[in-house]
Parts: structure tokens; C-alpha cells; sequence
């Protein structure tokens, strides 16, 4: 084999292995991305049911009940709207009433938010960052006056 | 006082690195090659100034000066000794400093072990490595300094988050940033070579054994951490896809490529622009990464820090260094000298394969990585982008690679002969074929996907293992004749078989534990007695306890099989003090079949029951232990005579190809 031949194999497989990656990213992009919104978004968007995406919100104070142990049902709301999500596992170790959350499931023909994963994945200083964007959109983000930094020098 | 020590050597580190580029420079504008001396001595002060102002950080941790900001912010008077210590770099100020620590060490290495470079290439290396060092101090002493005071000085400090007091990841970031850095060496000789503008296969001997030290870092640094997610965040999971682990995969994508890209080079002289172009590329993944975890564009339990400042500027370091690197490659990689000849179907060609396909498993994660960001700041949606994408592009593509993997080793260089290497691997795909049908028979319903991964994973092992009968004549010579070959096989072949061998035992744990990984919740009341995946949990009672800085709820559960008790396991809920915060420590109960994970949740309102979580996960400590086998491989072949640090120089030109190396 030529020097050229060698190179046109090596480029051809290139771009063979090029463009089933092309086509697994972008099938894959088309199906298996999930949005996120707040409660007021699904109102406004008519999100409909079936459709996979996350819910992020505050858990509404009082909201929270237990069901036999392993179901639970809570609120998630963001001011204005609140939404009731169900849930059936153990809740994460930051879940609590009245502070951020984002619950991934789908919505019940009843508007209900049925969630397969719920997570609480921030730190006790800070929320959800789409949670956050999302509450400073609806003018509702008090966040940073209880944690205020201490002074430095 | 020691406070002022540590922050007047972080100043200083800063000036020294400044005068260490600075004097080569100066020789390079001058023609004059006496100041570029300098750069050697300059890199170890450096690091002696750096290990001080590092050690005056952890004596802050130690004797909880809370006068410090940094001491104030992340540490607790009550918490054990260790975490103190690990604290230290358990935060965004402390964890860069060891950054660019580990970052003068390598150049420390340099200066003082590189006694066989050429001494222009080594002056040339010490200037980009402190260039870099310049970038990162300046960054720490602008944005993010640890020795910040604050006045007065609090009592007490606000405490570590609990779910970072734990062992495996107190050593995590010192490992995973030793990979990180390491990769930086790669970076720093691709650059000194451009500047010099010739290269050849004695450049790729020295800078393989940085690009593996760093590689075999980065491998347990990246075990170390899934494993503590997989104990510690109590989901049972070993591996989310979030972005902050794509932060340290896509390096270690492009590091593996390099370092097979690298020995292409080294023994054939072929392939020289793509290796300058892959550890330009790898250790820009590494800054990304750096970028991506300590900017906070990226909000997960990594994320320390929410300063924009700091995202900016390390964002524009990114863009120069990157930027930079790319430039000065494209304005002088023309000039390289072609490299050897070789046919497609040869040792080269299927290492060219790996490294197109790696690279392009790098593409695809950081697309997935970046694509929810880049989309926001465009169009304003959020999305997410989770294990359902990554799993259905990364796993076709690294099927085929692993596939193909085998071969690769056992085509000769130049030009090799597919049906020649197939007849040898036969007995291990015979093994492989053979494997997955027993998959299948054992767990009737399983997926074809699964039964592929046990294929795959047998067929990693044994090809490895036939690879090295081959080459050895097993089962054809003589045993004496045997134990001699195997004794003058080169370091490396061996060290690179025990690590595919590696990659091939995780693939098993992978495989078994995502196809057949079970999970039960359910309430319990104590007295309660269920059978799960083949054990019987009998839950007992709960009780509290007191830890050092911390309240614990555990319960106690007995563990039994086919009636006999095998353990008790007590997971736990515990409420830490400072910060006040509640994590979940699972119980798990580890043998060869797999792990028990017992996880507690709430106790219902009346506290009559307790949610509890449990999961049986085959396998899954294979994953680690590949891990460690892959770490092990990249030792044995770091320790091969001709890649050893300071090893008797055979000195050549640079540019010089190396004839007859085998």
C-alpha cells in the first residue's frame, strides 16, 4: 500500500468511527435529555403527562406526610404554585420542609408529580442552582442573609 | 506568626516561579544560555517554599486557629485529628494550594532527577511547568487566599461538611490531583519540544513515565472517589455520570490515549504531532476540570465554590494555556519530520484505533458534560443531561474498543496479520463465548448487553493471559525454556498486560452489578424478619450512640444465610453538630458473590417503624479492584529499566530515530 492509500484507510475509519459516535450523540441528545422546571413553568408550559422532567422547588412547609413507612407525598412549591409530588423510597439525608429540592418523575393524568429519584444535592450554605435562578426569577430568593460571611480583614 | 510564614512563602513561591520562566526567557531573547541556570534551582525553591507555606495550612487545621477565614470556614475544634488535617484541603483555598504544590513538586522532580534531559530541553520544561505555576499562584493570592485573618477571631469554627469527614476522602484529592498536575509534565515537555521544534522517540521515553505516574494517580484517585460515593452518599451506586466525575474522566480518556500514542512514538518514531496534540489536549481536559469543579459553574456536593471571580479567572487560564499550547502547535507542528511508515492492520494501526476511539469517547462525555451549560447561557432552558445519554453512547463505543482491545498486542509493529492474531486469541474467545452463555443460563432473563459485558470482561482476561503465554511459549516450550522468556519480557509488556488484564475484571464487576444489582424498600418494626437476594435481615432494635462530633441513630440488623447468622450490621443516621447537618452511613456487607447495602432511612411519625433500603450489588467490588490491578500494571511497567527516572542516560540526539528497538 501507498503512503496515500495508508492515510485514505486511516481518515475512512476516521470518519467511520466519527460518525457513529455523530449519530449516537445525537439520537441519544434527543431522547434521554430531561428539562427542569419550577412549579409555576409547568403551569405556564402546560407540561403534559408522561412527559419525563425535573421539578425543582422548595418542599412547602407542613406538606410533608409518610405513607406506611416508605411512601411519602410533599409539596414542592416556588411562591407562587405548588405542585404535590409522591415518592416511594428514602427521602435524601438534606431533605427538609422549606428548603430546596429537585424531584425527577413525571406528571399523573390527576397534575400529581409521581417521582423515581429525589435529590437534595447541595450543601447546607447554598440550594439547587436552577432552584435558586428559578425563586430569584420569581422575586422570592432570600438566600445569603442567614449565612451571611463573616467579616474579613 | 507561622500564619505569616505560610503566606509570606506562598508570595515568595509566586517570585521564584516568576525568575524560574523568567530566566529562560531571558536566555531565549538573549541568545545568552547562562541565565536559563537559574530554572533548575529555582524549581526546587519553589517547592521547598510551597511544601513550608502547605505545612503552615495544616498546623493552622491542627491547632484550630479559628483567626484564620479559611480555619474558621471548614474546621471545628471537636472534629477527630485526621479530618483537621484532611480539611485542609477539604476546601476551594486549601485544596489549590495543594494544586499548585503537587504541581512544583513535579517540576521539583525535574530539576532535580533529570539529569539524562538535554539541558536545554529541561531548562525549556522548567519554564512552561513554572508558567503554569504563575497562573495558579496568582490565581490563589488574588481570589482565594487560605491565610486570610478575620478579626477578631471566632471561638469556634463552622465545621467540615460531615459527608466529606471520612478516610477515602481524605487521600481522594491529593491522588486525583496528582494525576490532574501529573499530566501537566506532558504538557510542559510537548511545549518545551515545540519550542525547540524538533522531537523524536527519546522525547517520548521521557515523558512516558510522568504520563503514566500521572495516569496510574488519576485510575485510584477516580476509584478512591466512586468508591466513597458508593458507600458514603447511600444511593448504592458506584458511578452517576455527574459532571464533576466527567471532570476527571475525560482526562483520564485522553491520558490513556496519550500513553499508548507515546509508546507508538517511542519505538517507531511514528505518530509525533498527534502525541504533542494529545498532551496538549489531556492536560487542557485537566484544567477544564479544575475549571469545572472550582469555578461552581456546576452545582453538586464538589462545589465549593459560588465566587464568579474565581470562575473568570481561571477560565481565562484555561483559555491561554489552552490557546497558547493549540498556537504554538499550529505554527510549529508543520515543521515536524514525518514519522515511520506503517500498514493499517499492525501494532500501530490498532493503537491508532484505540486512540481515535478513546478520543472520541472523550468527545462524547465532554459534549454531554458541557451541552446542559452551553444550552442555558443560550437559550435560557434548563436541562439535564444524566445516565441514560452517557449510557447509550459510552457503552456501544467502548464495547468496540474493548473488543478490539485484545488484538492490538499481538500484531507486530510495521505490519501484522489479523487471521494470525485471531488464531491465537481463540482459546479466549472460545473462554469469552462460553462465558456468556453461562451468564445467560444463571440468570435466565438477563439482557444480551449483560451477557456481552461477562464476554467482554472473560475476553480482556484471557486475551492478556494467552498474550502472554505466546509470548512466552507456554504450553509449547519446555518449562525452563518458559521461566526464562518470562523473565526477559520487558517490564512494560508485562505491566501493560496486567492493566488490560485490569480493565477486564472491572468490566466483569461493571456488567454484574448494573444488570443484576437488586433493590428492596421496605418498612420494618423491630422483630421484623425478610429474605432478600438469597440472605434473611432480621431487624432487631435501634439505639442511639455519641461519636466524637456527631449523634448516632443506629439500628442493628442481623445478616443470615440459610439460617446461620453471618454478621450484624448496624447502618446509621448521624446529626453532626458543626455544621449542623444529618448524613446516612450505610452498613455493607462485602463477600466475592457481591455487597450487602443496608441503608436506614426516617422512622415513621409514631416510630413504630423505620424505612430501610437495601440493595445486593454482584460483583461490585471488582470495579475497584480492576482499579487497583490497572494501578498495579502501570507500576510494574513505570519500574522498567529503560523508562526509570535517572536511569544511565544513553544519550542521542534528540531528533534521532532509535533503530532497532523491538
Amino acid at each position: 500500500m501507498t503512503r496515500k492509500q495508508r492515510r485514505s484507510v486511516l481518515i475512512l475509519s476516521g470518519l467511520a468511527v466519527l460518525g457513529l459516535a455523530a449519530f449516537l450523540v445525537l439520537s441519544a441528545l434527543r431522547e434521554s435529555i430531561v428539562f427542569f422546571y419550577s412549579p409555576s413553568e409547568v403551569a405556564a408550559q402546560s407540561v403534559q403527562p408522561g412527559t419525563r422532567f425535573r421539578l425543582g422547588g422548595m418542599v412547602s412547609a407542613g406538606s410533608l406526610k409518610k405513607h406506611g413507612g416508605t411512601d411519602v407525598e410533599f409539596e414542592i412549591g416556588d411562591g407562587s404554585r405548588a405542585i404535590t409530588v409522591n415518592y416511594r423510597g428514602l427521602l435524601p439525608d438534606l431533605f427538609r420542609e422549606g428548603q430546596g429540592v429537585i424531584a425527577e418523575g413525571k406528571l399523573d393524568p390527576g397534575g400529581r408529580f409521581i417521582a423515581d429519584n429525589v435529590l437534595a444535592k447541595h450543601d447546607e450554605t447554598y440550594m439547587p442552582r436552577e432552584v435558586a435562578d428559578s425563586l430569584k426569577k420569581q422575586g422570592t430568593w432570600r438566600g445569603g442573609e442567614a449565612h451571611a460571611e463573616p467579616a474579613t480583614q | 506568626m507561622i500564619v505569616e510564614i505560610g503566606h509570606f512563602a506562598l508570595i515568595l513561591a509566586f517570585a521564584v516561579a516568576c525568575l524560574q520562566t523568567g530566566s529562560v526567557a531571558w536566555s531565549m531573547w538573549s541568545g545568552d544560555d547562562e541565565p536559563r541556570g537559574i530554572a533548575a534551582p529555582a524549581a526546587l525553591a519553589q517547592c521547598a517554599l510551597l511544601a513550608l507555606s502547605f505545612w503552615a495550612l495544616i498546623w493552622c487545621y491542627v491547632v484550630s486557629d479559628f483567626s484564620v477565614q479559611n480555619v474558621f470556614a471548614n474546621s471545628h475544634a471537636d472534629k477527630p485529628l485526621i479530618y483537621k488535617i484532611s480539611g485542609a484541603w477539604g476546601n476551594h483555598e486549601g485544596s489549590m494550594l495543594l494544586w499548585v504544590l503537587i504541581l512544583a513538586i513535579f517540576g521539583a522532580a525535574v530539576a532535580a532527577f533529570g539529569n539524562n534531559l538535554p539541558a536545554r530541553l529541561k531548562s525549556n520544561v522548567l519554564a512552561v511547568q513554572g508558567s503554569i505555576g504563575i497562573a495558579f499562584l496568582a490565581f490563589i493570592i488574588v481570589t482565594s487566599n487560605p491565610f486570610t485573618r478575620i478579626w477578631p477571631a471566632p471561638f469556634e469554627g463552622q465545621g467540615l461538611n460531615p459527608i466529606l469527614q471520612d478516610p477515602a476522602l481524605a487521600i481522594h484529592p491529593p491522588l486525583l490531583y496528582t494525576g490532574y498536575v501529573g499530566f501537566s509534565m506532558a504538557f510542559s515537555f510537548a511545549i518545551a519540544a515545540l519550542m525547540e521544534g524538533h522531537i523524536g522517540a527519546a522525547w517520548a521515553r521521557w515523558v512516558r513515565p510522568w504520563t503514566l505516574a500521572a495516569w496510574m494517580f488519576l485510575t485510584v484517585g477516580i476509584a478512591m472517589g466512586s468508591w466513597w460515593a458508593y458507600y458514603e452518599l447511600g444511593w448504592g451506586g458506584w458511578w452517576f455520570w455527574d459532571p464533576v466525575e466527567n471532570a476527571s474522566f475525560m482526562p483520564w480518556l485522553a491520558g490513556t490515549a496519550l500513553l499508548h500514542s507515546a509508546v507508538v512514538m517511542e519505538k517507531r518514531d511514528a505518530l509525533k504531532v498527534w502525541t504533542i496534540l494529545l498532551a496538549i489536549v489531556t492536560f487542557a481536559l485537566s484544567l477544564m476540570g479544575t475549571f469545572l469543579v472550582r469555578s461552581g459553574v456546576l452545582t453538586s456536593v464538589h462545589a465549593f465554590a459560588v465566587d464568579p471571580a474565581r470562575g473568570v479567572f481561571i477560565l481565562a487560564i484555561l483559555g491561554i494555556f489552552t490557546g497558547g499550547g493549540l498556537a504554538l502547535f499550529a505554527w510549529r507542528a508543520p515543521q515536524l519530520r514525518q514519522g515511520a511508515l506503517f500498514a493499517p492492520v499492525s501494532r500501530e494501526g490498532s493503537l491508532v484505533f484505540n486512540n481515535l476511539l478513546l478520543m472520541t469517547i472523550c468527545a462524547a462525555v465532554l459534549i454531554g458534560t458541557l451541552y446542559p451549560l452551553a444550552l442555558e447561557s443560550i437559550t435560557g432552558d434548563k436541562i439535564s443531561v444524566g445516565p441514560p445519554y452517557f449510557n447509550s453512547v459510552f457503552v456501544p463505543l467502548t464495547l468496540i474498543l474493548l473488543i478490539t482491545l485484545p488484538f492490538g498486542p499481538l500484531l507486530p509493529w510495521k505490519r501484522g496479520n489479523l487471521r494470525e492474531a485471531a488464531r491465537r486469541l481463540s482459546v479466549a474467545g472460545a473462554f469469552a463465548v462460553t462465558a456468556g452463555i453461562v451468564a445467560l443460563i444463571l440468570k435466565p432473563g438477563s439482557s444480551m448487553l449483560a451477557a456481552l459485558g461477562i464476554g467482554v470482561g472473560v475476553w480482556l482476561i484471557m486475551g492478556a493471559l494467552s498474550e502472554t503465554a505466546f509470548r512466552v511459549k507456554a504450553f509449547a516450550a519446555p518449562w525452563p525454556e518458559v521461566l526464562r522468556r518470562l523473565s526477559g519480557l520487558p517490564r512494560s509488556s508485562i505491566g501493560g498486560m496486567i492493566a488490560h488484564l485490569g480493565v477486564g475484571v472491572a468490566v466483569l464487576g461493571i456488567t454484574a452489578t448494573s444488570a443484576w444489582r437488586v433493590e428492596h424498600i421496605q418498612a420494618m418494626k423491630p422483630g421484623d424478619r425478610i429474605a432478600f437476594a438469597g440472605y434473611e435481615v432480621l431487624f432487631e432494635k435501634v439505639a442511639a450512640q455519641q461519636g466524637p462530633n456527631y449523634q448516632e441513630t443506629f439500628g442493628d440488623f442481623e445478616l443470615s444465610r440459610g439460617g446461620k447468622p453471618i454478621v450484624e450490621l448496624a447502618p446509621s443516621k448521624r446529626q453532626y453538630t458543626a455544621p449542623p447537618t444529618g448524613t446516612s452511613e450505610a452498613a455493607i456487607h462485602a463477600s466475592w458473590a457481591g455487597d450487602f447495602y443496608l441503608v436506614m432511612g426516617d422512622a415513621a411519625k409514631d416510630g413504630s417503624s423505620v424505612a430501610v433500603r437495601m440493595y445486593f450489588n454482584p460483583l461490585v467490588r471488582l470495579i475497584w479492584i480492576g482499579a487497583v490491578i490497572m494501578f498495579i500494571g502501570g507500576g510494574v511497567s513505570l519500574s522498567d529499566r529503560r523508562l526509570r527516572i535517572g536511569a544511565p542516560a544513553r544519550r542521542r540526539a534528540p531528533a534521532e530515530p532509535v533503530a532497532g528497538q523491538a
